[in-house]
């Protein structure tokens, strides 16, 4: 399938961190199926740090190595290191999406975003952390 | 590792005894059709057969048939051509809500040149109904197009019963063939048609060429201004080998239609029977019985078609899928769409569309294949897991 880098490829074929997180301290969830991607991220947080990070995606074979590439870069990072993940830089890192797929698959940047928004702001509302 | 071919309906490959009629075109007899030598007679000789071959394939008169570059050239030569010639009596359209885009697109440059264009719906099967075709005429309707059978859904329509209404009310009436001519029988006299377009690599023959049945004495306005090649209905220098392989492949088709679909109709109903059986929660798209004989195909829930064909070919199967991540507009298939199914079944979208190199043990492999490609994308899915939280209570 040469419409897709060897990155994309391999990440499609094993892609990292596929799963869900218990009690997990964010949720962020983006996209919808009339588009064709939905991506739902779980993180755990400890000392300012992503403990880890999970994923579940429903999509194209580039909507899930973007999931699985989000997740490889943003896991061990600071909070605000992770937030500055790009839709840009995953592309980078996957060595380029097809020009269509660029916007449509590439939402696991913001999903990761919205899942440590949602940590922040139940931090901020005196959560259980 | 096992290779197997089930995209058919992208394209077929190439017969070697097509390939071999083709081959003197791409050496010695080299010549233009249109030349008055010897070296232009052995390709118009070569032409003349070509086109009562493919006269031959759907019983019409070999003075009927335009060679085109391809199945999108024909339809839109039909539905362009036609109108225009008609505009004098009216300016009013009819065609099918799940038409090829070649049909949907030219119906769309109509409308910009001021004509209007209606289309009639379909059940969920993918049918044509011909009440609702007789609905949308109007006084000023001088053209319906309806395809005989869809490459989506594999969903055979309803032809004759159609021509009946547009023959009493005197509106040409073209149907795009392509996904049955040289498969299935066709014949123009029973189907009532007035156009028909076909294509060569559908049926085992070369691609970028196809060809309109036109009937004699209606009227066309040709899309290609130039010489006098094919009456002055489509200017321009012959494919010569390309239509030299049609031909062949039309007589091909002619000859082993019977066994040919003999062979792809069990094994379509396996596929069609037993996928579901193995799968939960797949869908059969289209027609349950009024279907192309090498024609299965499926939804399959909460997973992406795009992700399901990759899948498949790493392990040597080649499908395709109607789902938007496979479209370059990324849009859901207008067909599935059409027929009711909601964006986020129509995203599951995977069709196989057998041809006569595939045996039973392609379609066991295929079953064999399938069923965990499927169950790692659904791990994987939000909306599996949604569902199975809910349905299931928790897994």
């Amino acid at each position: 399938m040469p419409v897709y880098s060897e990155k994309v490829m391999d990440h499609f074929m094993n892609p990292r961190n596929v799963g869900e997180i218990e009690n997990p301290d964010g949720v962020g969830e983006v996209g919808n199926p009339v588009c064709g991607d939905m991506m739902t991220f779980y993180v755990k947080v400890k000392d300012n740090r992503l403990e880890d990070v999970k994923f579940r995606t429903f999509g194209c074979g580039a909507a899930i190595a973007v999931s699985s590439m989000v997740s490889e870069m943003a896991k061990g990072k600071t909070l605000e290191k992770a937030m500055k993940i790009t839709p840009r830089s995953v592309a980078d890192k996957l060595e380029g999406l097809p020009k269509q797929k660029f916007h449509c698959s590439n939402l696991g940047a913001q999903a990761l975003n919205k899942a440590i928004k949602d940590y922040l702001s139940k931090k901020k509302g005196g959560g259980k952390k | 590792m096992r290779k197997v071919y089930l995209d058919n309906a992208a394209t077929t490959p190439l017969l070697s005894e097509v390939r071999e009629a083709m081959m003197p075109y791409l050496g010695d007899i080299f010549g233009n059709p249109s030349s008055l030598h010897d070296w232009g007679d052995g390709a118009r000789e070569a032409m003349d057969r070509a086109r009562t071959q493919v006269a031959q394939l759907i019983s019409a008169d070999p003075d009927e048939i335009i060679f085109t570059g391809s199945g999108t050239e024909s339809n839109n030569f039909a539905v362009k051509g036609l109108a225009l010639a008609q505009q004098a009596k009216g300016k009013h359209v009819v065609v099918s809500a799940i038409e090829h885009f070649s049909v949907l697109h030219s119906a769309r440059t109509l409308e910009k040149l001021g004509f209007e264009v209606s289309e009639v719906p379909v059940d969920k099967h993918g049918v044509v109904d011909p009440d609702n075709v007789l609905r949308q005429i109007r006084k000023d309707t001088i053209l319906v197009s309806i395809m005989h059978a869809n490459g989506e859904v594999g969903t055979i329509e309803p032809i004759p019963e159609i021509a009946r209404i547009t023959r009493e009310r005197k509106i040409p009436f073209h149907t795009d063939a392509v996904a049955t001519a040289g498969i299935t029988p066709v014949n123009v006299a029973e189907l009532g048609v007035d156009a028909l377009s076909l294509a060569g690599n559908q049926f085992y023959g070369p691609k970028g060429v196809g060809a309109l049945w036109i009937r004699k004495g209606v009227r066309i306005m040709p899309l290609l201004d130039g010489g006098i090649q094919e009456e002055g209905r489509r200017a321009g220098t012959e494919n010569v080998p390309a239509i030299v392989g049609l031909g062949k492949a039309a007589e091909l088709a002619k000859t082993h239609m019977t066994d040919r679909i003999k062979q792809l109709t069990p094994l379509r109903d396996h596929l069609l029977k037993e996928l579901p059986g193995r799968i939960e929660h797949v869908v059969v798209t289209g027609h349950p019985q009024h279907r192309l004989p090498g024609h299965a195909s499926f939804c399959v829930e909460f997973i992406e078609g795009e992700s399901i064909l990759m899948l498949l070919n790493s392990k040597g199967i080649a499908v395709s899928s109607g789902s938007a991540c496979t479209s370059r507009a990324l849009k859901a298939s207008h067909v599935l769409i059409a027929m009711g199914l909601s964006h986020e079944i129509a995203q599951g979208s995977i069709l196989f569309t057998l041809g006569i190199d595939n045996t039973n043990e392609d379609i066991d492999y295929v079953l064999e294949t399938m069923p965990p490609i499927v169950d790692r994308l659904r791990q994987m899915s939000p909306l599996y897991a949604k569902f199975s939280k809910t349905v299931k209570g928790g897994k």
